[in-house]
């Protein structure tokens, strides 16, 4: 595969605030890549750098091979679709879509041809005369994307482009922008704070946080292999328990030995131990490895949410048998449910869910989206 | 039916008072100048005065001329000179100021504003002082010996101080529609291909048109009917559209001077509409 965008050592600071800490990344054609983390992680500066509309400190910013640091956006084979679309105004979606190719001096046929093709790419075909400021937010994220692609650039930098539309709606629009990729085969560059639409529309994510690259893989790799608590807990739900490795294949928490399938560690290493909540097995009372109290059950359709009390440490655990609130049950564990990390430095800032409710946690994602500028 | 008519009421109750400040200091008082305009000493309709206006010849240049058509053409091109420098000026500086910090924006704005605190007549002399023939710019000249310059009484120093005095009026809505265009808008363009002239003319230009719309109408209208600055800057020699009608005030011909402003008021109402109207035609989001 062919690089097309490398990041070498790149370090940037506002006012002395650094914001990116030495990224390195490189960028292949024709895949799409996921800048995943939460709000002042960085990622929307990084974008930025790639699009031309900053420069960074120190290091590198390559394209095809070449630096292009103080390259201005307007030479670089590179078009943004910016969070709140930033649509002009005083054009129609006709004149906003044939923006680049006006500037480029296209003929005339030409452009009509093209936009055209646009258009129906984005299923806008007959809104041509429409004034974009009375458009839907679908629709305008529509004309953004189709005047974004026209001038064919190699690379496509969409910064939170589905946050300012519903649920639904967001959902339709991630199926779509992945076909719009296949089809166009040009590289996308997407940034979110939503981890599950990174999951769900990646070859490859990039999970980030205060400045720095923590993981860089397939979405299964970054579930299923977080390289710390970091990543573990930002990356859908985890229970993050300390552990001592015993040996290879061996481990220890909550009182316990288990299997497991992870294995070059040191003799006794303390070690961060991350079980997934669809992954806990519940058994009778006696078949259990661990033993519990349940202290909430949350119904939310598919499955159950529960909050376990193993000896102080509350599990979340989700399941589709029944089990009531007060009830002791055991726990067991397949060595394929538990992953080994090593300690670091986030090791110890995220606990158990004795804290946990939905509402909080939506509350947070909702503010993390509006600050992200 | 209560419930609707409760609020309307409560409009009315609350426009009242400007509704009447209106009508007693806006519309009545034209109403008077149209009913002077169109009646003679015995307030008998004719159109003598307006007639007069259009047809009146003085001696002037060695030929016969239209008096007041010359003077109104000569308050038109004097107010259109200001205007256009004006906007030249103010243009760059409105979208540089928009642009900067918000400390470096309110000092720019403060220093605008200043002059705008003291006395017109107070300004307008201190340009008299400036410009006169042994004044502060020649001693300036000619302690640089550059030689001195002749300028007040000509139309350059009438032009100077009707700058100087309205170009408050053309930065002001030009900085409030810059400093509201989102930088997001000028950031798109550059990505989609636009060199910084290119953002310039495709973007900031057609988004700012209102502001260009405002702030012409607000110097071009005082401009064109200014008095004061013409007699002390131009010497009495550039006898302006305002100068005539102060002079016939001044003459007690109040019927004839009420003719000119009525003239004056058409032609600028028949300006306005048109540059709205090309306004609105460029800002609707419309065609090709």
């Amino acid at each position: 595969m062919k690089k097309i965008v490398e990041l070498k050592n790149i370090t940037k600071s506002f006012d002395g605030d650094p914001v990116l800490k030495g990224i390195n990344l490189d960028i292949y054609d024709n895949e799409f890549l996921t800048l995943l983390g939460p709000s002042g992680c960085g990622k929307t500066t990084l974008l930025r750098l790639i699009g031309g509309f900053d420069t960074p400190d120190e290091g590198d910013v390559l394209f095809l091979g070449e630096r292009i640091n103080d390259l201005p956006p307007h030479q670089r084979s590179v078009n943004t679709v910016f969070q709140k679309y930033a649509l002009f105004p005083h054009l129609n979606v006709y004149e906003n879509v044939a923006f680049p190719l006006r500037e480029k001096k296209v003929p005339k046929e030409e452009i009509q041809e093209r936009v055209q093709e646009m258009l129906s790419l984005v299923a806008l075909t007959g809104f041509e005369h429409r004034n974009v400021t009375r458009l839907s937010g679908g629709q305008q994220q529509r004309v953004a994307i189709a005047r974004a692609l026209i001038a064919h650039p190699r690379v496509l930098l969409l910064d939170e482009p589905l946050g300012a539309l519903d649920l639904k709606l967001r959902k339709d629009m991630q199926v779509e922008l992945k076909k719009i990729q296949k089809q166009t085969g040009i590289t996308f560059i997407f940034v979110t704070h939503d981890q599950e639409e990174a999951l769900s529309m990646s070859d490859t994510v990039v999970v980030m946080s205060e400045g720095r690259i923590h993981q860089i893989g397939t979405s299964v790799d970054i579930y299923n292999e977080p390289v710390n608590a970091f990543v573990a807990d930002f990356i859908g739900e985890s229970n993050i328990l300390d552990g001592v490795m015993l040996a290879d294949y061996k481990v220890r928490f909550s009182g316990a030995k288990f299997q497991c399938l992870d294995a070059g560690f040191g003799k006794n290493e303390p070690v961060d131990v991350v079980v997934r909540p669809e992954d806990v097995d519940i058994v009778p009372l006696e078949q259990g490895q661990l033993t519990g109290v349940v202290t909430s059950v949350t119904f939310l359709g598919v499955h159950y949410e529960i909050i376990v009390d193993v000896g102080g440490f509350k599990w979340m655990i989700q399941t589709t048998d029944f089990v009531d609130v007060d009830e002791e049950i055991g726990i067991q564990l397949e060595p394929d449910a538990i992953h080994i990390m090593k300690k670091s430095e986030y090791s110890d800032l995220y606990g158990d869910y004795s804290s946990f409710s939905n509402e909080l946690e939506e509350l947070s994602n909702e503010t993390l989206g509006e600050e992200e500028e | 039916m209560k419930t609707t008519a409760r609020p309307a009421r409560r409009q009315v109750l609350a426009l009242g008072p400007y509704s009447a400040w209106a009508v007693l200091f806006i519309l009545v008082p034209l109403l008077f100048v149209a009913y002077y305009a169109f009646t003679d000493d015995n307030f008998r309709f004719t159109l003598e005065h307006i007639q007069r206006f259009f047809t009146a010849t003085s001696s002037a240049e060695g030929g016969e001329v239209h008096t007041y058509l010359l003077i109104f053409w000569r308050s038109l091109k004097l107010a259109l000179i200001s205007t256009a420098i004006c906007l030249v000026l103010g243009y760059p500086i409105a979208y540089i100021m928009a642009r900067a910090k918000p400390k470096v924006q309110k000092t720019f704005m403060t220093v605008i504003m200043i002059p705008m605190w003291m006395n017109f007549l107070i300004r307008t002399y201190a340009w008299m002082t400036i410009l006169q023939d042994t004044g502060i710019l020649n001693n300036f000249l000619a302690a640089l010996h550059l030689g001195r310059i002749h300028i007040i009484g000509t139309e350059a120093a009438v032009v100077i101080g009707m700058v100087y005095d309205y170009f408050p009026y053309m930065i002001l809505p030009l900085y409030s529609i810059m400093a509201k265009m989102d930088v997001k808008l000028l950031e798109a363009a550059r990505d989609l291909g636009c060199s910084s002239f290119g953002v310039l003319r495709r973007v900031v230009w057609p988004l700012s048109l209102p502001g260009v719309i405002s702030g012409v109408n607000m110097v071009l209208i005082p401009s064109i009917s200014t008095f004061y600055i013409s007699q002390k800057l131009g010497d009495g020699k550039f006898f302006l559209i305002g100068d005539a009608i102060e002079g016939q005030y001044v003459a007690n011909n109040l019927h004839f001077a009420a003719a000119i402003a009525f003239v004056l008021m058409v032609v600028l109402l028949a300006c306005m509409a048109l540059l709205n109207h090309l306004a609105a035609q460029r800002t609707e989001g419309g065609g090709l």
